[in-house]
């Protein structure tokens, strides 16, 4: 019985991401195609619950939604009139794109299908985020710390970049 | 039952939207949220053989990694659209074409 129920919330969460992907990509409203990308970044959190991964899950809600798509929004107003609500956009070489996109597409599906991937037992749901934090404290400290000067490094460099020439 | 391939051809069509969207869209911002739809891909890949053909967490740990570039990418990557859109007053793609010859 819980099998079943898994497999039908599985597969809604399944289609929330890929619907919405498509919306992101053919929209033709930016605005909608930016709160498409919200769906998107739920439903990969919810598959991220079903992989057993909590604490990534809702680190994918508090980054990406919280703040990529928040930036991203900002990025939209920006550089747009705000008074021009309908903000439209366009696509160029449509279909060769589509047929790039296709043919990657294609690609991927032949190689997970004929390859033997190593059946494992799937690991037990247990809590991951003290374990998580333990991995960061020992073993990835050295990334750990990097990843952290990357950041800062990141953000002086984006503000030096859009900020106002002195003079 | 949920196998791992289920999650593969998910992260596969997730990938293939993002390629799409990256070569497709005149919108600089757009662009921007392909390569989101990529790196999301990349990570549900990451995550789902962490949980069924490992024993520890690293493809986890490695997730949270790319997350953390993510948010380095689109804060730098917004930061050049901005001042794209001082220098050439748009976010289309195409009309930036100073250096073409």
């Amino acid at each position: 019985m819980d099998t079943t129920v898994a497999q039908i919330v599985f597969y809604v969460f399944a289609a929330i991401t890929v619907i919405s992907a498509a919306l992101v990509v053919l929209s033709r409203s930016l605005i909608y195609s930016a709160f498409s990308l919200l769906f998107t970044f739920f439903g990969v959190a919810g598959l991220y619950v079903f992989l057993g991964a909590d604490f990534l899950a809702a680190t994918q809600m508090v980054i990406y939604v919280g703040g990529i798509l928040v930036l991203l929004l900002f990025g939209v107003m920006l550089t747009h009139k705000l008074y021009n609500l309908d903000l439209k956009t366009q696509t160029f070489q449509f279909v060769p794109g589509l047929l790039a996109a296709a043919a990657v597409f294609v690609t991927l599906l032949l190689v997970i299908g004929r390859t033997r991937w190593a059946g494992g037992q799937p690991r037990a749901l247990n809590p991951t985020t003290a374990q998580i934090g333990e991995l960061f404290m020992k073993d990835y400290i050295l990334p750990f710390e990097v990843a952290s000067v990357f950041l800062l490094v990141a953000l002086i460099g984006a503000a030096m970049i859009v900020r106002k020439k002195s003079r | 039952m949920i196998g791992l391939t289920h999650y593969l051809v998910i992260s596969a069509a997730l990938f293939s939207l993002g390629i799409l969207g990256v070569l497709t869209r005149k919108n600089a911002v757009n662009v921007l949220m392909g390569i989101e739809l990529i790196l999301n891909s990349a990570n549900i890949n990451l995550v789902a053989f962490s949980k069924f053909a490992s024993a520890d967490l690293q493809g986890q740990i490695f997730a949270i990694f790319i997350i953390v570039i993510a948010a380095a990418e689109v804060a730098v990557a917004l930061a050049i659209v901005l001042s794209m859109y001082k220098l050439v007053k748009s976010v289309n793609l195409d009309e930036a074409d100073t250096l073409k010859g």
